[in-house]
């Protein structure tokens, strides 16, 4: 070790795989994993949402987890974000591409994408 | 990608309880459920919970598991790493584990518990986050940047000011200001010559264990403490004595040491500067008296470890004769954390004249045992009743131990004292390396003192006569009294005694060896009386005194306690004969064939045989 820039250098390398053991105050993103959820195709979602989040450098302040069943199996893969002091938002009906899309414009770029929201679906 | 860690406590207490066979277990699991390339599994030091063991937690919810078992991994993989469907029947539940009721919620989140709300984790905290072995999780939580600062902006000086004024003393037990140790071996300028930095890490109190996981937990804080240590006071050398029987910590040390030497954080030239600093570990045999300061020098030196007297203090000549700075590994822990946060943050923790934090290892009567760190000025009473969550079985304190076997009792009655170094003595205990062993009433103060005796009487180096010979004479005294055979002069002489021993021994370990005696006889008089007098020991503990009885309306006359009796000193004595108007028992046990080996009454249905 000559420099301290080194030494960022491998704390900036490691920071996004230890942050996952700080969470509290991140932003979670969770998916519904129930079986209804994995039926509708849950998992590739979630493999999405964490890719996502990963490739846009979001993994220090946006977690990625999964719950039981929400309640609203019709409108599955159902995806929840929750923000700090903010509404939670419920995005239903999920794709891989559409995960993408709302880790780009929502998590990164910080306006929920209100066509996939579930107020847009029309219960 | 990793979307998720699970992290398994490696510290030696849930090594014990069988973590590594969880670990083994859940990457079988992953791997089976395609999931090992999302979930990782992180080995982590020791969380402080030793009695819940083997603990797990997931991140990112933070979902904390205790008492895991390899049955319970499919479950969690598949429940909770699959489905994400929490398994409560796992988690750490608040309620059955706190005296209090008020709280019934399941506390799912490690820093909502009890347990760790009122702590403050300075000293440990990375232990229970990090992957000890892996020395880039060290440098992510801001590892090694003290001792860049140190190394490129500051001079010697300001760094012994800084631990000055950040009031730190030594954890080992004594006190001192380490800064002070710092500026006595800096200023001793001899003729450029050899300096050294040591680590005692020679933790010998019964129920002690918090260098054990610090060194377990997090062992670059203290190589990096070491180092920082060395520029202050212009040594190139480092010495870690370490007990051979902390397996995992010596593991774990040598492979922080090698990982540091590999990145050039030990060696040559360290980030340029010029600067110097390679460490060496030491192995001690177990020798309770090698954690004496002088002691444990010479046995670096590869000789017998025995105390010499001081002055000269290891500041001034210590090992091979050089000026030395000896310090604690909890020492250590801090002062990575003081360089980078500030002195004031540090002193801003504490009490006037003790600042900072305090670990503690909770053992005895508690149902939380285990490692926590509080700042100093936390009672005794929030340590046992909030974070240790009171005694088992809704019984009641009777007394703490501090300091282990050089340490002294402190009755129920001064459970609010703030705890700090001057109070601790002032009560006739004290800090000792921060093994805290809690007593119900079960507990026979006397054997107590005898206990701690025996120790320090097999412990004493035999160097000098009031600490080999003077703490046997005390132990024959103690024996007497339990053994029923006390007279009231034996208290005169004991403490007499006690207290030539502590004036006249050479080092630490006979100067505190009738501590226990001494602070037992102080609050607890009346036990040794009525162990004297009465001939009877209230806690049902002294073998000798207590007689076995039959309850002659209990009894049915089955027998199964005289086929158990090792002695044959039950006998049948009346068919459920009337004597008087009263029942006589069936069975009697003759007090001079008994040896009050309890078999009997372990071995009654009906609760009929009672120890009085």
């Amino acid at each position: 070790m000559k420099s301290v820039e080194e030494l960022m250098a491998i704390k900036a390398k490691m920071q996004d795989k230890v942050a996952i053991r700080k969470s509290e105050g991140q932003t979670r993103v969770v998916v519904g994993m129930a079986t209804c959820g994995i039926a509708a195709g849950a998992r590739p979602v979630l493999s999405a949402f964490v890719e996502g989040v990963n490739e846009n450098g979001l993994a220090e302040s946006v977690s990625v987890t999964q719950t039981g069943c929400i309640g609203i199996c019709q409108y599955e893969p159902v995806v929840e974000v929750y923000e700090k002091d903010k509404e939670k938002v419920t995005y239903v009906k999920m794709t891989p591409e559409k995960a993408k899309k709302v880790v780009e414009q929502h998590l990164k770029g910080g306006a929920v994408v209100t066509e996939y929201t579930i107020g847009a679906a029309k219960l | 990608m990793i979307r998720a860690h699970v992290l398994i406590c490696g510290g030696t207490g849930c090594t014990s309880s069988g973590s590594a066979a969880l670990r083994a277990k859940l990457a079988e699991e992953l791997k089976l459920k395609n999931l090992e390339d999302e979930i990782k599994i992180v080995q982590t030091g020791c969380f402080g919970l030793c009695a819940l063991g083997p603990i797990m937690i997931v991140y990112p919810e933070g979902t904390f598991y205790s008492r895991v078992t390899v049955d319970d991994i499919p479950e969690i993989v598949e429940e909770h790493l699959l489905k994400g469907r929490i398994v409560e029947r796992l988690v750490y539940n608040e309620a059955a584990a706190s005296a209090s009721k008020e709280d019934e919620a399941v506390a799912s989140s490690l820093s909502q518990t009890q347990f760790y709300k009122k702590q403050k984790r300075v000293a440990l905290r990375n232990c229970g986050v990090i992957n000890p072995e892996v020395i880039d999780e060290y440098i992510a939580m801001d590892g090694y940047f003290a001792l860049a600062k140190v190394l490129k902006e500051m001079t010697p000086d300001d760094v012994i000011n800084t631990i000055l004024a950040s009031g730190l003393r030594g954890r080992g037990g004594g006190g001192f200001p380490t800064g002070k140790k710092w500026q006595l071996a800096k200023n001793l300028v001899q003729d450029g010559g050899k300096k050294y930095v040591v680590c005692n890490a020679d933790e010998g109190d019964p129920g002690a264990f918090m260098d054990r996981s610090v060194l377990e937990g997090d062992p670059h804080a203290v190589l990096e403490a070491m180092a920082i240590a060395g520029y202050a006071i212009g040594a190139d050398e480092g010495w870690i004595y370490v007990r051979a029987e902390y397996p995992i910590a010596v593991k774990r040390l040598n492979i922080a040491i090698a990982q540091a030497r590999e990145y050039g954080l030990l060696g040559q030239n360290i980030f340029g500067t010029g600067f110097n600093f390679d460490i060496h570990i030491r192995l001690g045999a177990g020798a309770f008296v090698c954690g004496e300061e002088t002691a444990l020098l010479t046995s670096i030196e590869g000789k017998r470890g025995e105390p010499r007297v001081r002055p000269p203090f290891p500041a001034v000549k210590g090992l091979w004769g050089r000026p030395t700075v000896v310090n604690n590994v909890e020492t250590y822990a801090n002062i990575a954390q003081i360089i980078l946060k500030g002195p004031e943050w540090f002193s801003s923790m504490g009490t006037e004249k003790s600042k900072g934090t305090k670990v503690f290892a909770l053992g005895g009567k508690i149902k939380n045992t285990g490692l926590v760190e509080v700042p100093m000025g936390t009672t005794l009473r929030e340590i046992i009743e909030d974070i240790g969550g009171g005694m088992p079985n809704g019984k009641k304190c009777k007394a703490a131990q501090t300091g282990g076997p050089s340490g002294g009792c402190i009755p129920a009655s001064k459970i609010d004292v703030p705890i700090d170094y001057d109070n601790l003595i002032a009560i006739g205990s004290m800090m000792g390396s921060g093994g805290l062993i809690v007593m119900d009433e079960d507990t026979c103060m006397v054997d107590l003192a005898k206990f701690f005796l025996e120790f320090t009487v097999d412990e004493s180096c035999g160097k000098c006569a009031p600490c080999r010979i003077g703490t046997v004479r005390m132990l024959e005294i103690l024996n007497k009294i339990t053994d029923g055979r006390g007279e009231m002069e034996d208290l005169d002489k004991l403490e007499e005694l006690a207290n030539y021993v502590k004036s006249a021994s050479l080092c630490g370990l006979g100067q505190t060896a009738p501590n226990p005696v001494l602070s037992t006889l102080r609050y607890f008089r009346d036990e040794y009386i009525a162990h004297i007098v009465d001939k009877k020991c209230p806690a049902g503990v002294c073998k000798k005194l207590l007689q076995y009885h039959v309850d002659p309306d209990k009894c049915i006359g089955c027998k199964v306690c005289l086929k158990n009796c090792p002695a044959n000193a039950i006998s049948v004595n009346a068919a459920g004969e009337v004597k008087e108007g009263k029942k006589l028992p069936y069975v009697v046990i003759d007090p001079s064939k008994c040896v009050k080996c309890g078999a009997c009454m372990d071995k009654c249905k009906f609760g009929a045989i009672s120890k009085k």
